[in-house]
């Protein structure tokens, strides 16, 4: 009798030793695997390692009025406003007077290299799924995983295998932030007008000319607001990747939560706004300007 | 090599999964609707045959979902046919590798679309300089000719605007030039007027007619307006669910059209307006001898009826005399014939 009721209260489960040694077999396989080979690649980011480095030397060694200048010159081309100017300068200086200047150059460092990595790697895999509908198929339930399962999850094979440090937080940045770029890429190069591909097709053009000369450009604007979010989610994710031991806001923002310094903590997520606003703003700019041809005054 | 530019032999297409197979139902009379419900394959184009003069101007007209646009895309090979040959300067288009059909396309032919199909993001210059660039011809020499044929369409002044700045008219000047600045032999338009209005269609038929006498290009013109098709066509061929209805000039269709659906076509057309002393003239072997001796009335041979009716009324000739460019008697055209043909 009382078999049968536990039977309808309890899910049936595999018996507790099998799934312990299951668990366990994985975690030393893993184990095993990254003793072996975890140098191995280690040395293979080395390379990343030194990219990240120079980024956050040149930005925190940088004079502080340079940095802020060169920042205005590039909102002021992009947006053709004083009032954004005006908004860096005035945020910046907060930043800087409630002392997290270099604690916010450290971000930012670590955001332009993931940002340009995500770019990077993201650009050529988004062209190769739209001209590949196998790659389509392939990559985007990879995608999906990718932004669906938890950031705390991957990072623990990637902490297994490389330890606590930059790199690892960032290759979990760049996972976290690269699927918007590969996706609206993708999406941008399958939205061009077809009767505008068959034109180019008309003239003999090859699949390359196609993709240089009419494709990727028309993308543009989709492939730029990709741009855009994968900045602002690899700024999210600059607070979790602080628990592997990235440096900067994020790593504040922790020492606030595990001690319980509101004040700490406020002004440090208050700086990742700020960081958040002038990198979306720019690159919003950005790519509102390339789509001049568009707002044309028609005759 | 033969006079004909492109001869299409027995070209047929089927959309769908497996069409091979079903071309000989099409061949025992299968037609377009019993294809698509039994087969779920849409018939395109079935057992197109036609030859297009070198340097003539050959339209191909139909409503939609006749095959027009389809057939045209066979000649650049923008669409794979199913079965048949197409040739163009004695070379099946047909059978080149991938190669060598892009050199094709990029030497032949050049296309000019319904909806202009220009690059938004570049400015008119490039969009005319597009072929030209896509064959690697030098920046300078590019951009020569690219001005030039700017010029010769009417946009100079325009040359660095981007097509969304143009109105429709202007925008398909800039389809036209970047077209013939690549210097084709064919040049395909695929229903190029038909989205504009009235006024700049005529406009454009009258530049495309002007430099056609020029160019002498051999020109593969879709359209569903009968009229427009009589204004510029040498020949036309008219297709009705894919098959090949009728082929002729502009006179065989308007007086001797041979399916029905040929007649509902033409019968609203004024034929006036359309036919030119030249299509109706007769040989002077034609004219009983008492006519060719009676008052007479001259003509240019490129008037329409239209031009010297009210002088046939008023003055009453016994004949009308037609006359060629260099001013002497080509053909006449007797006044019966006249009221014969205007009645039919």
């Amino acid at each position: 009798m009382a078999d049968s009721k536990n039977f309808f209260l309890e899910f049936p489960t595999l018996p507790v030793e099998l799934i312990r040694a299951f668990k366990k077999s994985t975690d030393a396989a893993y184990k095993g695997f990254s003793r072996e080979y975890g140098d191995l690649i280690e040395s293979f980011f080395n390379p990343l390692l030194k990219f990240l480095v120079f980024w956050e030397k040149l930005l925190v060694g940088t004079p502080w009025m340079i940095i802020i200048g060169v920042i205005c010159v590039f909102a002021y081309y992009g947006t053709r406003s004083y009032k954004i100017v005006i908004g860096i300068i005035l945020s910046f200086f907060f930043v800087g007077y409630m002392g997290m200047w270099q604690d916010m150059m450290e971000s930012m460092g670590f955001i332009i290299v993931a940002t340009i990595m995500s770019i990077g790697l993201g650009i050529p895999l988004g062209v190769w799924m739209a001209k590949s509908d196998r790659a389509q198929a392939i990559i985007t339930p990879v995608l999906d995983f990718m932004q669906t399962l938890p950031p705390f999850v991957y990072l623990i094979p990637v902490v297994m295998l490389l330890g606590i440090g930059k790199i690892p937080g960032l290759i979990s940045v760049i996972v976290y932030a690269i699927p918007p770029m590969i996706r609206l890429t993708n999406l941008g190069i399958r939205e061009v007008d077809r009767e505008i591909l068959e034109a180019a097709d008309s003239f003999g053009a090859t699949s390359w000319q196609k993709l240089t000369q009419v494709q990727f450009p028309l993308a543009l604007p989709t492939i730029f607001a990709g741009v855009n979010q994968t900045i602002m989610m690899a700024l999210a994710m600059v607070i979790i990747a602080s628990m592997i031991g990235v440096k900067g806001l994020g790593q504040e923002v922790l020492r606030a939560i595990t001690n319980q310094y509101f004040t700490l903590g406020m002004l440090n997520g208050l700086a990742i706004v700020i960081l958040a606003i002038v990198f979306d703003r720019i690159s919003q700019a950005y790519g509102k300007r390339i789509q001049k041809h568009r707002s044309g005054d028609a005759i | 090599m033969s006079v004909n530019k492109i001869e299409i032999r027995n070209l047929y297409k089927i959309f769908g999964e497996k069409p091979l197979p079903l071309i000989e139902k099409v061949n025992n009379g299968m037609g377009k609707d019993e294809l698509l419900e039994k087969h779920n394959h849409v018939l395109g184009l079935s057992d197109i045959n036609l030859d297009i003069p070198n340097q003539s101007l050959q339209v191909i007209m139909g409503l939609s979902g006749s095959g027009k646009s389809t057939l045209i895309r066979h000649i650049n090979r923008l669409i794979e046919p199913t079965s048949g040959s197409m040739m163009v300067d004695g070379q099946d288009v047909l059978t080149l590798s991938q190669n060598d059909l892009l050199e094709f396309r990029k030497n032949k032919t050049a296309m000019v679309f319904q909806k202009f199909a220009l690059l938004p993001h570049k400015t008119v210059l490039e969009n005319v300089a597009f072929g030209l660039y896509i064959k690697k011809i030098d920046t300078a020499e590019t951009e020569k000719k690219s001005m030039y044929w700017i010029e010769r369409v009417g946009l100079l002044g325009f040359e660095h605007r981007y097509p969304q700045q143009l109105s429709g008219g202007m925008q398909q000047r800039v389809g036209l030039a970047r077209a013939l600045a690549n210097d084709p032999d064919i040049l395909l338009m695929d229903e190029a007027f038909s989205a504009l209005d009235p006024l700049i269609r005529k406009d454009m038929q009258d530049i495309l007619l002007e430099l056609q006498s020029e160019l002498k290009k051999t020109v593969v013109f879709i359209t569903h307006d009968l009229d427009e098709a009589l204004k510029l066509g040498d020949r036309i061929a008219i297709l009705k669910d894919g098959l090949m209805d009728q082929e002729g000039d502009a006179v065989d269709i308007l007086l001797s059209p041979k399916t029905n659906y040929v007649k509902n076509f033409v019968e609203d057309v004024n034929r006036s307006r359309v036919l030119k002393a030249r299509n109706i003239m007769q040989d002077a072997s034609a004219i009983s001898k008492d006519l060719l001796n009676g008052q007479s009335l001259k003509v240019k041979a490129d008037d329409v009826i239209e031009k010297f009716i009210d002088r046939v009324v008023v003055d009453k000739p016994d004949l009308i005399e037609v006359l060629g460019e260099n001013g002497s008697a080509i053909g006449y055209l007797s006044p019966d014939r006249l009221s014969e043909i205007l009645r039919k």
